[in-house]
């Protein structure tokens, strides 16, 4: 137990690092993810094939490839970062836009045909259609699969410590390296920190789906 | 759904269209030509870089790889179903002390990165990696297992319950010869596409040094020389892919087959009927 209390610092800093990662590569897959999906099901046979085509490998590859990738392979084609932070973030993003698409399109086949017909009765556009009917719709329906996507992202994201980067998992096996006897009480208090991100957010995603369940 | 989006495009958006298909061709042609040319310069492309492949060793390793990914899958499968379901008859168990304490392990569980139980188990119980790998996956896919389970019994109409203890049956028959035969059928895309989620994980083992597929490909780079990273890289990457999106189709395919005989009552097919009806 006291190993955990001196190295609070430590556990902190991780903390927050996890938390970084998580939120970054959150936003940057949901505006992905987003923009995915409406390629799906855009009238355009180009954009329609590289969505399909980008999500199915994507999805189908482990993470532990998708950051060999960014954090060893990349580097040595001549893409540098500053740190590698960013390859972490470039793998995580790319992997959880993926999951993001296919929710958001699950939403999109979710809404009412008539909502679609209604819209484009009164002459709006595949854009207007989309990003004024459907879309609000689809992703509201989609709110409680996208906190269980974010979830999974900031589990995910303890891949990022074995590639580099510092963060709760990182330090974690740090810790765990530095005191040898007590590697249970170091690990212990690892899970404790990823219990208090991915708990609440288990929660939230619960109510969530009881409010909608409610709604509909 | 998508049709319903868009009008049949006229001549003009056909035009309009095919324009922009092809733009983002040339676009997509020009970033992978740019990418090969990078590479080309890099000196990637030639042939004694490749030649490796030529080699039965290289792909003795890369099998043992592909052995080791599979058998871990396979074993963590097989050991963490019956697990899944002993967890779910716990988690609904009508007994308060029996259900709240499982529902405490579950959560914790889900909660927990699998890597950090692979660490966990490796460090703290000194096992090989081999079962440290297991019993991560073997934990948290448990208990993923047990969740989708009871979200199907939970979706069944509750006369299937009723039905059952009317008859005779005890609660415990009730549940395992009416309920999860059903809902094991109801959930079944649920549990291939979590099959997936498990195959994928395994990729994990490379963080705890499990010699497989991936840690093969870092062994024969750090052996060979990193000029062979990319080359041995990009075919391991390309067969571990391969694996899983013939692994996802196949869940694709038991969902359809189950849309079709509709699988689990007639409030079911009725609604997918429509919903087929509607697309």
């Amino acid at each position: 137990m006291d190993v955990i209390i001196e190295n609070l610092p430590l556990y902190w800093e991780g903390l927050l690092r996890t938390l970084f990662l998580s939120v970054v590569s959150g936003i940057i897959a949901l505006v992905l993810g987003t923009f995915l999906a409406a390629a799906r099901v855009s009238p355009v046979a180009a954009l329609r094939g590289f969505s399909t085509v980008y999500v199915e490998v994507l999805r189908n590859t482990p993470l532990t490839i998708a950051f060999f990738f960014a954090a060893i392979v990349l580097p040595r084609l001549g893409v540098t970062f500053e740190q590698f932070e960013v390859a972490a973030i470039i793998a995580l993003s790319a992997y959880t836009s993926a999951f993001i698409a296919e929710a958001v399109r699950s939403g999109v086949n979710s809404v009412p045909v008539g909502q679609a017909e209604a819209a484009r009765s009164i002459g709006m556009k595949f854009g207007q259609v989309l990003s004024l009917i459907i879309l609000p719709q689809a992703l509201r329906t989609v709110i409680p699969p996208m906190i269980n996507i974010l979830i999974a992202l900031v589990k995910n994201s303890s891949v990022a410590g074995a590639f580099f980067v510092l963060e709760l998992f990182g330090y974690g096996r740090q810790m765990a390296n530095a005191n040898g006897d007590q590697v249970m009480a170091v690990l212990l208090g690892v899970a404790f920190f990823y219990l208090l991100l991915t708990v609440p957010l288990g929660i939230l995603a619960s109510t969530v789906e009881r409010k909608v369940a409610i709604a509909r | 759904m998508s049709s319903v989006l868009y009008d049949v495009p006229g001549p003009k958006a056909r035009r309009v269209s095919l324009i922009g298909s092809v733009i983002g061709s040339v676009l997509i042609i020009g970033l992978l030509a740019w990418i090969i040319m990078t590479l080309a310069q890099q000196g990637i492309f030639e042939g004694r870089r490749w030649a490796i492949f030529t080699r039965g060793d290289v792909w003795m390793l890369l099998g043992n790889g592909i052995g080791a990914t599979l058998s871990a899958a396979a074993i963590a499968a097989v050991i963490a179903f019956p697990l899944g379901l002993m967890l779910c008859l716990l988690r609904i168990s009508l007994v308060p002390w029996i259900r709240i304490p499982t529902r405490v392990v579950l959560e914790f569980l889900r909660g927990m990165p699998v890597v950090l139980m692979m660490l966990f188990v490796l460090l703290v119980f000194g096992t090989s990696s081999f079962i440290a790998v297991v019993a991560g996956l073997v934990l948290y896919n448990a208990a993923i297992f047990a969740e989708i389970l009871r979200a199907g019994i939970q979706s069944l109409p509750k006369g299937q319950r009723e039905a059952g203890l009317t008859i005779g049956l005890t609660s415990f028959q009730s549940r395992m010869l009416i309920e999860l035969p059903q809902a094991v059928r109801r959930m079944m895309p649920s549990l291939v596409a979590q099959l997936v989620v498990l195959l994928k994980d395994t990729s994990l083992g490379y963080i705890v040094a499990y010699g497989e597929l991936l840690r093969a490909v870092q062994v024969m780079a750090d052996f060979l020389g990193n000029a062979y990273l990319f080359p041995i890289f990009f075919v391991a990457a390309a067969i571990y892919i391969a694996i899983n999106i013939c692994v996802s189709r196949l869940a694709v395919w038991i969902e359809r087959r189950g849309s079709k005989k509709a699988a689990g009552g007639v409030a079911k097919a009725e609604a997918a009927a429509v919903e087929t009806a509607a697309k």
